[in-house]
Parts: structure tokens; C-alpha cells; sequence
């Protein structure tokens, strides 16, 4: 191996710490060589997060071999957050399908629950994929090296924390948090933080986070974007607002693409920083303007069997609501009802949330009044939700590309969604 | 008439299989979550929004790929395939292999009994010339013979 190993990292590569840790700094080091890397560097971050927070039967393999790190002695370094959780009793099912979920679908949840308490989880409240809110307390520092996995969380702490970590998989990121260091390649270094796009936005308003998101991750894929014409609807400053809008722009870029690293001119962190020498020589132009982003929205497949079939559950919260998302939902909520003459919602709504953030809600007045409207508040992740056959074929409505893609959800805007939800839409 | 490809081995391996060619990225997730949820043995490729290998058996079979897409479990589900004993033979990229598809190649490679070759960077050419049920030969250099 050519990799240059630190004298700890190379005694647990020889086996002093056991077999399966050589394993595990094995598997690192392969990794790492795979991309170049010719060093490993400490993972700094003072939390970690991984992306697995489920117990699929199919995915046995998985928590046999966690079964085995753990019977080694093998711990992540760092207390961690984890994904959102895939079942919430709150959430409208069938008898057939609270059966497929348990019995079928997450039978090994108990088990792998009881996996992260011993390997390092944060706390029971600590599933969530925005785990980098601050009411949940995993909020890297610019600069810090992180060993995580989820899509949306990674381009977030790239792109507006200006935090360092690569597109891992699941399981790699562990591995990492285990030994504790990273392989130094791509979006750890300053060289692969570099733009190799420019996209200047030409709307005429602000455009929809998630459906800017979606245009311009399906256009650069994996390459890193700088962005330009934003600075009209977000200004400079990385406020609630924006680092909300960016949350969802970003999950949007990382799954209709495979975007880890946006930089947005003037606003984030080494856009600000650098400006526009983060441009690589002779990178291309891709010009948004309101009939491009129609064009990638006309484009959507929909694989429903019955185009115009009712929708009979729509979700709002992937990636997990901010607070600030979840009071804004509200009002507007409550003033559609009102402005169409209902009381409650028409298509049975779930809004997706953190569990920490979830029971703040809980304490102000906002939460009486959503719960009047007849929409749920859960933790659950929507994508674990509809990754079976049962919900696969339910009409489901949501304002989420990261969902609309991974699931046969239907994308709509959210103006839509609210006119839908609240039976303004004819 | 065969071809020789020269890619790089990123697991060293010899294998001979027949292609299954997808000329778009290949998405982990979507194409192995149904075949591992049904225990389907022929693992059968799952991905509706992949024209070129839906329902196409991909157990035993070259998988010639630009690289994979999707999500971030892409990794832990080759992984899981590979442990189940219901892989590909190998796996083939035109482009450099992403980190997903790597990080699952890899941890199959040290913590499964799986023996599924990976070479990557073997040009377009090779993507453009394979087609399905093509005989291929891999070696434990990086050379891909195509037949």
C-alpha cells in the first residue's frame, strides 16, 4: 500500500488493535487509494453522522458485520446522529401495512438501534437528516474534517458550514468515525473545492429551492457549481431563511444529481471568501432562467398507474423541516383553509421535523393551530416511508425532489401542494 | 472478433461472464432494493427509470457501466448483495468509479467472501462497443476482452 500512514494508523493497519480493525483501516486505506489519496488526515468534527438508521431485513449482512466491529471492541470516536427513523406510529397505515413494515420491511430495527447506542449514538432524539440544525446540536465548523455519508447533509456541510467531506457511502462513514481519520482526496482538498461550473440564475423570481436544485444538479451531476444571480432574493447573509432555502436547494442538487459542493456567489462561506478564483479555468455556463426550470419540471416521469388518480398522502419535510419552515407551513396552512372555506386539510398531510425540533414546536401556539388543521407532525423519513411495494403504489403528492426522486412520489410546487392540501386546487 | 480493453483493477480479479450494459449512470439503490427485498435469485435489476437492464437479471453477470448513481446507501446495498452471494461477477466503468460504487466494491472485497472483479477508466470506447450478452474476460491486470 503507497498510502503514508501516521505510526498509529499503520500499527492499526498491521493488526495490533485485532484482525477486524485492520479490516476497517484496510478498507479506509483501499478507499483512499482508489482516489489518490496519499495520506490520512484526522476527522475533526465534534459529532458524527451516519446515513443507516434503518433495520431492513434484506439488509441482515449489514448488522451481522456491526455485530462484529462491535464484538471487536470497535466504537466511533465521536458521538454521532443518524438518519431519520423509518416507522412513527402517528403516521395514517393500513393493517397491511403496519404488517409489511414490521414483519417484512424492519425487522432487524430493534437490533440496530440497540447497534448505534453501543457504538456512539448522540441520543434517542438524535435521528434526523438535518442533523446540522442547531436545535440538534451537530453544526460542523468551517473547515472541519467530517467522516459522513447522508447526500443532503454532506453538500449542507460543504457547501453553506464549509465543512470537508467527501460523497461516502453508508458503513465507509463508520469505518472512518471508528478509526477516526478520512482519506485526504476530492472535497478535502482545496483543489476539489474548486467550481467547475458557472451557473448564472436568470429568473424573474426567486425560484423554487428544490426545482433550481433539481436543474442544476441533473446538469453538472458530481461537479461543483458557482453559482451566480442570487444575491437579488438572498443577499449576503447566511440567515434561518436562507440556510433553510439552501437545505433544500442542496438535497435537491445531491439527488437529482450528485452534487457535494455548491458555492453561491457573495454568500457562502468560500464564495465569500475566495470569490470567483474558486472558478477552474475554462469551466462551462449553464444559464437558468423560468423556461429552463419549466422545462426540467415538464420532464419529470410519473409512475403512477392512474395519472389522475386523488392523491391520498401528501409529505412536506425531505429533507427534515427547520422551525422556522414549520411555522411559516403553519400560517400558510391556516390562511389557505380559511381563504377556501375548510376547516382541516383535504388530502391527509404529514409535515416531516427532527425529533429536538418537533418538541419545541410542540411548545409554542403554533402547534395547536396545526394540529387543528388535521396535519400530522412526524420524525419519520419519508423515504423509508415509500420504499415498499404497499406505499410504492399509494398516489402521494410532496414538494420534495429528493423524495420525488427515490420513490413514486409526485412533485409538485410548493404553492401547489398548499392549494392542493387545503382544497384551493380545482 | 475480439476487443481487448485496458482499464485499472481497482479489486484484482479474473472472471469470464456475459455483459448486461447500462450506457446511463447505474443506480444501486434502485436497482438492487427490490431483488434483495424478494430474495429474488436471478436479482432481477429493479431500477423502472433504467430502460436498458429493468427486469434483466444482473446476478453473475458483467455489469458495464459509465459509473453508479443514486443514493448515498449505494455502497452498503452492493455490500449486502455481495454478501448474499447474489452479485455481479464484475463490475465494469468506462469512467473513473465513483465513491460509491468503491466504497461497496471495497467493502465486499475485505468483509464478504464475494469475489467480484472491478476495473474502472476503460474509456468510452468500451462502453460504446459492449453490448448485452457480449462474452467478457477479465483479468487481474485490468485487461477486459470483449467477445
Amino acid at each position: 500500500m503507497s498510502m503514508t500512514l501516521t505510526p498509529e494508523q499503520q500499527a492499526m493497519l498491521s493488526g495490533e488493535q485485532g484482525e477486524t480493525m485492520a479490516k476497517v483501516m484496510k478498507t479506509l486505506v483501499m478507499y483512499g487509494e482508489t482516489f489518490g489519496a496519499e495520506k490520512m488526515v484526522p476527522i475533526t468534527s465534534e459529532y458524527g453522522h451516519t446515513v443507516i438508521s434503518f433495520g431492513i431485513g434484506a439488509m441482515k449482512p449489514v448488522y451481522d458485520l456491526y455485530d462484529k466491529l462491535i464484538e471487536a471492541g470497535a466504537r466511533s470516536r465521536q458521538k454521532f446522529s443518524a438518519d431519520p427513523l423509518p416507522l412513527d406510529k402517528n403516521i395514517p397505515t393500513t393493517l397491511m401495512q403496519d404488517i409489511v413494515f414490521k414483519k417484512i420491511m424492519y425487522p432487524e430495527q430493534k437490533r440496530y438501534e440497540a447497534q448505534l447506542r453501543t457504538l456512539g449514538l448522540m441520543n434517542d432524539d438524535a435521528f434526523t437528516c438535518a442533523c446540522y440544525l442547531p436545535e440538534i446540536g451537530n453544526s460542523p465548523k468551517k473547515g472541519d474534517v467530517l467522516s459522513w455519508a447522508e447526500s443532503s447533509a454532506v453538500v449542507y456541510a460543504n457547501s453553506v458550514l464549509g465543512a470537508r467531506c467527501n460523497r461516502n457511502s453508508g458503513m465507509l462513514e463508520m469505518m472512518g468515525s471508528i478509526a477516526g481519520c478520512a482519506p485526504y482526496f476530492g472535497f478535502l482538498t482545496d483543489d476539489g473545492r474548486k467550481a467547475d461550473w458557472i451557473v448564472e440564475v436568470k429568473c424573474k423570481t426567486k425560484p423554487e429551492a428544490q426545482l433550481l436544485g433539481s436543474a442544476i444538479g441533473m446538469k453538472v451531476m458530481e461537479k461543483v457549481p458557482y453559482i451566480k444571480g442570487m444575491e437579488q432574493w438572498l443577499g449576503t447573509e447566511l440567515n434561518s431563511e436562507n440556510c433553510a432555502y439552501l437545505k433544500d436547494f442542496g438535497a435537491a442538487t445531491a439527488s437529482n444529481g450528485a452534487v457535494g459542493l455548491y458555492h453561491i456567489a457573495d454568500l457562502t462561506p468560500e464564495a465569500k471568501e475566495l470569490g470567483e478564483s474558486l472558478i477552474r479555468e475554462g469551466a462551462p455556463t449553464y444559464v437558468v432562467d423560468d423556461a429552463e426550470l419549466e422545462r426540467v419540471k415538464a420532464g419529470y416521469p410519473c409512475v403512477w398507474k392512474d395519472l389522475d388518480a386523488a392523491p391520498k398522502l401528501c409529505f412536506i419535510g425531505c429533507p427534515h423541516l427547520t422551525i422556522e419552515q414549520l411555522h411559516d407551513w403553519t400560517d400558510k396552512v391556516c390562511s389557505g383553509l380559511k381563504a377556501n372555506g375548510q376547516k382541516k386539510v383535504v388530502i391527509p398531510t404529514v409535515f416531516t421535523t427532527a425529533p429536538a425540533i418537533l418538541k419545541e414546536f410542540k411548545k409554542t401556539p403554533d402547534w395547536k393551530r396545526l394540529k387543528r388543521t388535521g396535519v400530522v407532525l412526524s420524525y419519520i423519513c419519508p423515504l423509508m416511508y415509500m420504499n415498499n411495494p404497499l406505499c410504492g403504489k399509494q398516489p402521494v403528492i410532496t414538494c420534495s425532489n429528493k423524495l420525488r426522486t427515490y420513490t413514486t412520489a409526485r412533485y409538485y410546487s410548493s404553492g401547489d401542494i398548499l392549494e392542493m392540501i387545503t382544497g384551493g386546487a380545482k | 472478433m475480439s476487443k481487448v480493453f485496458h482499464g485499472r483493477p481497482v479489486v484484482p480479479g479474473d472472471c469470464t461472464a456475459k455483459a448486461a450494459v447500462s450506457h446511463g449512470g447505474f443506480n444501486t439503490l434502485a436497482s438492487f432494493q427490490k431483488p434483495l427485498m424478494f430474495g429474488d435469485k436471478m436479482v432481477k435489476c429493479g431500477d423502472q427509470n433504467n430502460a436498458e437492464l429493468y427486469r434483466k437479471p444482473l446476478a453473475d453477470k458483467a455489469l458495464c457501466m459509465p459509473m453508479t448513481i443514486g443514493s448515498t446507501t449505494g455502497g452498503m446495498v452492493l455490500f449486502t448483495v455481495c454478501a448474499n452471494g447474489k452479485h455481479p461477477a464484475c463490475l465494469l466503468f468506462s469512467k473513473h468509479i465513483d465513491s460509491l460504487a468503491a466504497s461497496g466494491a471495497i467493502l465486499a472485497a475485505n468483509w464478504t467472501d464475494a469475489d467480484m472483479p472491478v476495473v474502472d477508466q476503460l474509456g468510452d470506447e468500451f462502453l460504446e462497443y459492449v453490448k448485452d450478452g457480449m462474452k467478457i474476460s477479465v483479468s487481474g491486470d485490468g485487461t477486459v476482452t470483449v467477445d
